[in-house]
């Protein structure tokens, strides 16, 4: 056992965190209100082998491991957590079902250019009636000889209105349902008969984008199905037990972000002729929650490090995802309730972290269905 | 062509000094970053590795640890790192450090189309000695104060920054350039040059690669024979509280000046 990071590992985290306190910090804020997709940052973080960290060179990747994205995912999402949500569908979602499931050739055309930051990524699974029941899908692909026919809709997809390349699952047959009846498909944004809805208005990750996936009578080449027919539902629940670790390491950041501005808050907000921080009731709270940030964070390299070697990493992801993502909506909590008033007004950040932790316990399967597979690998 | 930068670690001013027994600063004690002016040095060394595709080196004298800046560097885009390292050169002034950085510049070999870059000067020190120093030693033209540098092939065009304006200067190559912070943002490392920086390659010039190189003179070098001997380093103790006035109007402002009179700044 080893809880040292290496040294590549360790300067990753030097380099993102002078990036967020330059770059993403700064600018979070003001962002937010105005619902603003972080263009530039995006390209900056491509330029800077922010948006392919665990993919091989051979792939225009960085060649680093999960652990490197987590620290990536965290440092990013405790500056402003919509960046990190934007890398995170990009890189776990969309670039990993090409990168595990692909062929070579899918992974030169589609890979190569998410990996470098010269396309967007983005994912999509759920629809109106399908959302923790990812399989009820009813978007539709029909095999028409010499190409595929799609049509239906998925909505809440993150990315959508500034992605160039979507990974999504269509149900071939219908007749043999989850298990061997959905497929798995790359769709490019210029494809006919595909478009986008309106952006979503919503709680948090404001600056995310946010829309439905339209599919009028989409014809794509027969070359974007991605593994076999009928694998679609093991595709897509085999990405998302990866992605799953970069949420986790969203919900850390999002509570180390909270932590961060509430700990100075509490340094200088002056109540009873001392600051906050001198209270036992709140240095015991912040204490309590520290440990348990840092309890998530231990869950969130665990995974990710089982990741690396290549091991199964479905329970612990799922743990460390429902785990993380419940300190970051406790911690945002206190630390809005330690801002006090202040906490209530939106020239404070802290409401941001309060707004945007909310998400975490939903998305990429929520706290729920988390606790549904880690009850089914345990109690069996 | 090639670009060579003289890069050098100093202590993170945010931090405590701390002191060795003979005066000097105990470097290895205290935390530590790259000079601001040398980043940007390093930043001009790339951004022209970005036109011409030249080659650039960074050249460092300090103890082993800089080898973790050097690594950094490597990752931001550097091709080469060379750590000047020994006791002999240890406690050198800046007579004495010019001396042994030009000899490893020199050992290392300036073309006739290559460009040697420092920084202005180093937030330890702030002598602002040592560029044009190794300018003189190598015999190389030097322009000081860069705050902008066009290259125009067998020369370049370089923006001086004065304390009462800007100055243009065209200098032919090789050349000597002391470079602002205010010359540009220094990028950041690259992830995939961050899991490849490790294996890049770091020669250590010792005592005994440099001690035949003609501008090395062992009277000259280290503690000994450095002509200037720092007598003590301490942190200044703070100055007092500072007074805030509020206010737009003629009472505030007669109040400020009277102040100020009365401390014979005006």
């Amino acid at each position: 056992m080893n809880f040292q990071l290496t040294r590549e590992q360790a300067l990753t985290k030097k380099m993102v965190e002078k990036f967020c306190e330059e770059v993403v910090a700064p600018t979070a804020d003001d962002m937010d209100v105005a619902h603003e997709f972080p263009v530039d940052i995006v390209k900056q973080m491509g330029e800077l082998g922010m948006m392919g960290i665990m993919w091989p060179k051979e792939y225009g990747g960085a060649g680093g491991d999960y652990v490197q994205y987590c620290e990536v995912i965290e440092r990013l999402t405790a500056a402003h957590a919509a960046v990190g949500t934007v890398v995170a569908a990009h890189t776990s979602l969309c670039s990993g079902p090409i990168y595990y499931y692909g062929t070579e050739e899918q992974k030169q055309e589609w890979l190569v250019p998410l990996a470098k930051g010269e396309r967007l990524g983005a994912f999509g699974l759920t629809e109106a009636d399908a959302g923790s029941d990812s399989g009820a899908t009813q978007t539709t692909a029909v095999d028409m000889g010499d190409h595929w026919l799609i049509n239906g809709s998925k909505i809440f997809i993150t990315n959508a209105g500034y992605a160039d390349t979507f990974c999504i699952t269509a149900m071939t047959d219908k007749k043999k349902g989850t298990r061997g009846g959905i497929s798995f498909f790359i769709i490019d944004k210029d494809d006919p008969g595909f478009s986008t809805g309106a952006e979503e208005d919503k709680l948090g990750i404001r600056c995310s984008s946010t829309r439905e996936l339209i599919f009028e009578d989409c014809k794509i080449p027969k070359d974007r199905l991605i593994g076999q027919v009928g694998q679609g539902f093991k595709i897509a629940m085999g990405t998302l037990e990866k992605a799953r670790i970069g949420v986790a390491a969203q919900g850390v950041g999002v509570a180390q972000g909270a932590f961060e501005i509430t700990k100075e808050y509490m340094g200088q907000r002056k109540q009873f002729g001392k600051t906050i921080n001198k209270f036992q009731y709140p240095a015991f709270t912040m204490a309590e929650l520290y440990t348990r940030i840092e309890a998530a964070r231990l869950l969130v390299m665990r995974a990710a490090d089982l990741a690396d070697k290549g091991l199964p990493c479905g329970t612990q992801s799922a743990m460390a995802k429902f785990y993380a993502s419940e300190i970051a909506m406790d911690m945002a909590t206190k630390g809005v309730q330690f801002h006090g008033g202040y906490g209530f007004i939106n020239d404070y950040s802290i409401q941001r972290y309060f707004r945007d932790a909310k998400i975490m316990e939903i998305y990429e399967g929520t706290s729920e269905i988390q606790k549904l597979i880690v009850s089914g690998a345990i109690l069996r | 062509m090639k670009a060579i930068v003289c890069v050098k670690q100093v202590p993170d001013t945010s931090g405590v000094v701390a002191v060795k027994a003979d005066g000097t600063m105990d470097r290895a004690a205290m935390a530590t970053i790259t000079n601001h002016d040398d980043l940007a040095a390093v930043e001009a060394a790339l951004e022209l590795k970005d036109q011409t595709d030249c080659k650039v080196i960074v050249v460092s004298m300090g103890p082993p640890p800089a080898e973790g800046m050097l690594r950094e560097l490597l990752a931001m885009g550097v091709d080469e790192t060379y750590l000047v390292s020994a006791r002999e050169f240890g406690g050198s002034d800046t007579y004495a450090t010019s001396q042994i950085i030009a000899a490893a510049v020199n050992k290392i070999g300036v073309d006739a189309d290559d460009v040697v870059f420092c920084g202005r000067q180093a937030i330890d020190g702030d002598t602002a000695q040592v560029g044009p120093q190794i300018a003189e030693k190598l015999g190389l033209p030097q322009v000081t104060y860069a705050a902008e540098i066009t290259d125009n092939g067998d020369s370049l065009t370089v923006k001086r920054l004065l304390e009462d304006g800007h100055m243009m200067i065209k200098v032919n190559k090789p050349c000597l350039i002391t470079c602002v912070k205010e010359l540009n943002d220094p990028r950041y490392m690259h992830v995939a040059r961050i899991q490849d920086c490790y294996e890049m390659p770091l020669t250590i010039f010792d005592y005994e690669a440099l001690k035949n190189e003609p501008l090395i003179d062992p009277d000259t070098i280290g503690l000994l024979g450095s002509p200037t001997n720092v007598y003590k380093s301490f942190s200044p103790p703070p100055k007092g509280e500072a007074v805030m006035l509020e206010g737009a109007d003629r009472a505030t402002v007669d109040k400020l000046t009277g102040i100020l009179a009365d401390k014979h700044l005006i």
